[in-house]
């Protein structure tokens, strides 16, 4: 047994902060229950930070999988009653293009019907009224309530509310590395802080699983074979503007680049869909953002001249169905509970695969086992409880910094991001006082919790200006701050790399300039090495 | 209405005014080429103000550029400094940096070592000269000075507890104060740029002074962000560092920054005297190359500009300033449409880790020229006798990782403003 540098003690330990962790965290609060969330990185570092948010109204998949079709629409419904600030109700079209097979966009409001999913048949004179982009080539056209979800606004509230219900704690860069077992029982976990090296043992009645695409991983620390999963990993790109209205869809079986979500001032294009065989090093490429692009163009051809500011990709775990048919609980096709009580465990379960538009029923279902085997009595609430908003979590919402530094009129509260309007006060903010603010703060952690990053300079411009704000506040008082800001914009480069083109090859060269040539970050710690060794004339 | 162009006729035309056409203009007037210059603001407005000649290579930061030259010269042949001779380059730096000081600002002397000079991060660059209003910040660093340095309430992106926290370790004397800046409105954000023109006036240098002399203690000497003066920055200097006592020294800022538009300003300033023909801030639209020579048609405020040159000298650097252009597909020179050398596609454009030390292969994109500097077509022959290249818009360098900006900029420009001068005459 490994000796811990700290050690923690809760009811139930989550692992994984995305959507679905973050949303067991907050069901299991709102019963009353204790818990502690770990990430290996910090909220929606996987698959939650990496997806199209799309609120599915369900016909994306009424042609093929009426049980998931009915799933979304139905959580869709409830999302939007209790999460309104996170959605953007700006509804959808399905469009056919020359070429697509009339017969399946002909179907369409009738799979729809079966589905329960309100859709309604346009003329292309109607569709191209409500969405004046759509190419002259488009056929058919139906409307449906698609809508858009801000994935971080979710994390960041469940987090936020589950720690003002239960003091339940939220741990970033907490990297589980195995359990200690007994009879049967994870007794409790071992784990790793990945900024200090600090180890963390984490003592906990019951354990979910909520790894995402990692989710197989972590089952087999506890020694399960029953969690099998595919991994498919899925491209988007973001525009510098908001292209459309509503969510345009592609009338046709799913392939790449065949749905474009406004999300806010921006819109993401998207997805490919490639299996993988391995988690580490997913970024998008080159040849990924072509093919979506090449795709959308058909169904408006004015991204040809659209400025994009960053390509991103995530990993959807794919549940391989033949693996779990008799032993995990299937609570649809679209996501799977496994309690591992067919592997000998009795507080372990995994929660996996499913959809940003389904994290709740997901987080329910896991929340009902996980209460039964404590013995808790109360019911889930998160259909009927509103997620609470405070100012706190809603500086990821686009636009809102903005309206927040317009209304609070105070010139020396300084800009520190100007793409996207975030002053000096928001980054104060969420230093002192959002969602895993307790453990050292970073430009990356300020980045997820906020828009800093995000607008189309991508970070190059707004790190260096926030980095040296969080030196004046004594956040950094080491290299620590320059490292960060190296890692952030190598970070962010992941994403900027593959769509450099027109109008962004003057912003990265500029970029790169600062980064390099003005502050160094490329050879960071080596100027002073060249200078001693000069100095003690040992140079070479 | 109609009116009639402007036209003008020279021997030489340059087009770019970044540090490339700029010092081919410093050039040319010195062998008393008659000459036309014609540029936009480029990115001469984001320099620190030092000058590179050559600072990275590969894994490591050049103590030695002389040497890192050698080994240039033997690795990457093609790369422009491995094209002029240290004897040409040192020729070149010194009749630059000498013509900056007699137009009015002062550099120090490219010497034979790098300088390890400030950078806002708190982090040190190799370069081969500083103006003389930063040069204390590299003697004191070397020396472990006690000093203060300062910033200001509402200047984004500069701060001295930043630079302290990052240089500590190498220079325990180091100390940081904020001030406010005399006779702003207070806590508002602050531009270098109205900063310095305000120090111009001598009542707010004595208010500033006077406010330094309260923080000083015993430091020994102070740094600040650049921001002394606009025209004339070593006499605002040496006049502040009189009413303070103690010596004083800049540090650049975050761009835009006040050593670029220095350059920029001073040049506009003295050149028309110098008999230059200046049209500044306008695009050259349209090339006519010719045998005999080439007539270039612009537009400026007062109408239309015809340029009839003999010879033509291109330093519109690369996508930053216009120089290069891409699209989803390919990389092209804007003006002329000359060949440029590039990766196959686009996917060959960027590495996988944006700090690879190796560089992107995009950044060492760019257009061909031949021992006279002039640029090549696609089959490798001169396009036009009486057209030369010069800058960052030669393919075979990666100024920014190698920290070589001003040095490909002087020295080709003084090779090819050699080799027009031969032609011209
Ligand atoms: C490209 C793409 C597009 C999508 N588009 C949509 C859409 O438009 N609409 C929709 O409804 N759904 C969409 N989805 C699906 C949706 O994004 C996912 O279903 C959802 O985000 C899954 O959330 P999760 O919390 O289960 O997993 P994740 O968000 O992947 O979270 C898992 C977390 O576990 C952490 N972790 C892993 N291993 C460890 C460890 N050992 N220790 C500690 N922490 C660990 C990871 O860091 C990660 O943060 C899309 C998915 C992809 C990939
Ligand atoms: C952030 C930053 C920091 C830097 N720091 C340093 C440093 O510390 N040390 C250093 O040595 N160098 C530095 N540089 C580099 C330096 O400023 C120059 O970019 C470099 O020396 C190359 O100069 P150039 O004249 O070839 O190109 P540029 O400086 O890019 O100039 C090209 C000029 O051509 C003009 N132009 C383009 N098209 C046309 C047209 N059609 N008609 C007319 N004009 C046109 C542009 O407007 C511009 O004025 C820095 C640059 C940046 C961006």
């Amino acid at each position: 047994m490994q000796t811990a540098d700290e050690t923690f003690e809760t009811d139930v330990l989550i692992i994984g902060g995305g959507v679905t962790g973050t949303g067991v965290m907050r069901d299991l609060a709102l019963r009353g229950i204790n818990c502690i969330l770990i990430d290996q990185r910090d909220l929606n570092a996987g698959a939650s930070g990496g997806n199209h948010g799309l609120l599915h109204s369900g016909g994306r998949y009424a042609s093929s999988d009426t049980e998931t079709a009915a799933e979304c629409r139905l959580e869709g419904e409830i999302l939007k009653r209790v999460a309104p600030d996170a959605i953007d109700e700006c509804g959808g079209l399905f469009v056919a293009v020359e070429g697509d097979d009339p017969e399946f966009a002909g179907r369409f409001g009738e799979h729809c019907d079966v589905a329960g999913i309100p859709c309604h048949q346009l003329t292309t004179k109607e569709a191209r009224e409500q969405e004046p982009g759509l190419s002259k080539r488009v056929f058919a056209a139906y409307s449906v309530p698609d809508g858009t979800v801000d994935p971080f606004r979710i994390t960041v509230a469940n987090v936020d509310h589950a720690r003002q219900l239960t003091d339940s704690l939220y741990l970033p860069h907490t990297r589980l590395q195995g359990f200690e077992m007994e009879d049967g029982v994870v007794v409790s976990a071992n784990c790793r802080d990945s900024r200090t090296g600090n180890r963390r043992s984490i003592r906990a009645r019951q354990v979910i699983n909520a790894g995402g695409a990692w989710a197989m991983e972590v089952a087999r620390l506890a020694g399960c074979s029953d969690v099998n999963l595919l991994y498919s990993k899925g491209t988007l790109i973001i525009s510098n503007t908001r292209v459309t209205k509503g969510v345009i869809n592609r009338l046709r079986p799913p392939g790449d680049g065949d749905i474009l979500v406004p999300g806010g001032t921006v819109s993401l294009l998207g997805t490919t869909s490639d299996t993988v065989t391995s988690l580490d090093d997913i970024r998008p490429t080159v040849a990924e953002v072509d093919r979506n692009l090449a795709e959308g163009m058909m169904m408006l051809p004015g991204l040809e001249n659209t400025r994009f500011i960053r390509a991103f990709s995530g990993v959807r775990p794919l549940i391989r169905e033949a693996a779990n048919s008799d032993d995990g609980r299937h609570a649809s096709r679209g996501f799977s509970l496994f309690d591992h009580e067919g592997e000998g465990l009795s507080n372990f379960a995994t929660v996996t695969g499913g959809k940003l538009t389904t994290f709740r029923l997901m987080a329910e279902k896991a929340g009902d086992l996980v209460a039964r085997r404590l013995g808790n009595p109360e019911l889930c609430k998160t259909a009927v409880e509103p997620l609470p908003s405070s100012d706190v979590v809603r500086w990821t919402e686009p636009g809102f910094a903005p309206r927040y530094w317009y209304r609070r009129n105070d010139p020396a509260d300084i800009i520190l991001c100007e793409c996207e309007m975030v002053p000096q006060s928001a980054v104060d903010d969420i230093v002192t006082s959002a969602p895993g603010a307790e453990h050292q703060m970073s430009l990356q952690a300020i980045g997820v919790r906020s828009r800093i990053g995000k607008g189309s300079c991508q970070g190059s411009f707004c790190s260096i200006n926030t980095t040296s704000h969080l030196y004046d506040r004594g956040i950094y008082d080491s290299i620590d701050g320059l490292l960060h800001a190296r890692d952030f914009v190598q970070g962010r480069f992941k994403g900027v790399g593959p769509i450099l083109w027109g109008e962004q090859m003057p912003q990265m060269e500029l970029a790169e300039a600062l980064h390099c040539s003005l502050m160094g970050l490329d050879y960071l710690g080596q100027s002073e090495r060249v200078e001693k060794e000069a100095g003690s004339g040992q140079s070479e | 209405m109609t009116t009639k162009p402007r036209v003008y006729q020279t021997q030489l035309a340059v087009i770019g005014s970044g540090l490339a056409g700029f010092a081919a203009a410093v050039f040319a007037l010195d062998k008393g080429i008659s000459t036309a210059q014609v540029g936009n603001t480029g990115a001469i407005a984001y320099t620190t103000g030092y000058l590179d000649l050559l600072g990275g290579c590969g894994e490591q930061l050049l103590e030695d550029p002389w040497e890192g030259l050698k080994q240039l010269r033997n690795d990457e042949p093609r790369h422009p400094l491995s094209r002029v001779s240290d004897g040409e380059i040192q020729e070149a730096f010194s009749l630059f940096t000498r013509a900056l000081s007699d137009m009015g600002i002062n550099y120090t002397k490219p010497g034979e070592r790098n300088l390890f000079a400030l950078s806002p991060a708190g982090t040190t660059k190799p370069t081969l000269s500083v103006p003389e209003t930063m040069i204390t910040g590299v003697t004191a660093k070397d020396s472990g000075a006690r000093t203060l340095i300062l910033d200001f309430v509402g200047l984004k992106g500069f701060s001295a507890l930043e630079l302290v926290s990052n240089l500590r370790k190498s220079w325990p004397g180091l100390t940081a104060k904020r001030l406010e800046f005399p006779g702003m409105t207070t806590g508002a954000q602050l531009y270098p740029e109205v900063m310095a023109r305000a120090l111009e006036v001598e009542s707010t240098r004595r208010q500033l002074a006077e406010m330094i002399r309260h923080e000083l203690g015993d430091a020994e000497c102070v740094g600040m962000p650049a921001i002394m003066g606009i025209h004339l920055p070593d006499r605002v200097h040496a006049d502040l560092q009189r009413m303070v006592g103690v010596p004083l020294f800049e540090i650049p800022t975050m761009p835009p920054a006040v050593p670029g538009i220095r350059l920029r300003e001073m040049f506009e300033q003295t050149f028309p005297a110098l008999g230059l023909i200046l049209v500044p801030q306008q695009k050259v639209k349209n090339v006519d190359l010719g045998e005999a020579g080439t007539v270039l048609s612009l537009k400026d405020s007062y109408g239309d500009v015809v340029i009839e040159t003999r010879a033509v000298l291109l330093a519109t650097g690369r996508f930053l300033s216009g120089g290069l252009h891409a699209d989803r597909f390919s990389i092209r020179e804007s003006l002329l449409g000359i060949p440029v050398t590039q990766p196959e596609d686009r996917a060959g454009w960027y590495r996988k880790d944006y700090f690879d030390h190796r560089g992107h292969p995009v950044n060492r994109a760019g257009i061909e020229v031949d021992e006279l500097f002039r640029p090549l077509d696609a089959s490798g022959v001169p396009i036009n006798e009486g057209l030369f290249a010069a800058g960052i818009l030669l393919a075979h360098q990666d100024w920014m990782r190698q920290r070589c900006g001003a040095g490909v900029a002087i020295a080709s420009a003084y090779k090819a403003v050699e080799a027009l001068s031969g032609y011209l005459s």
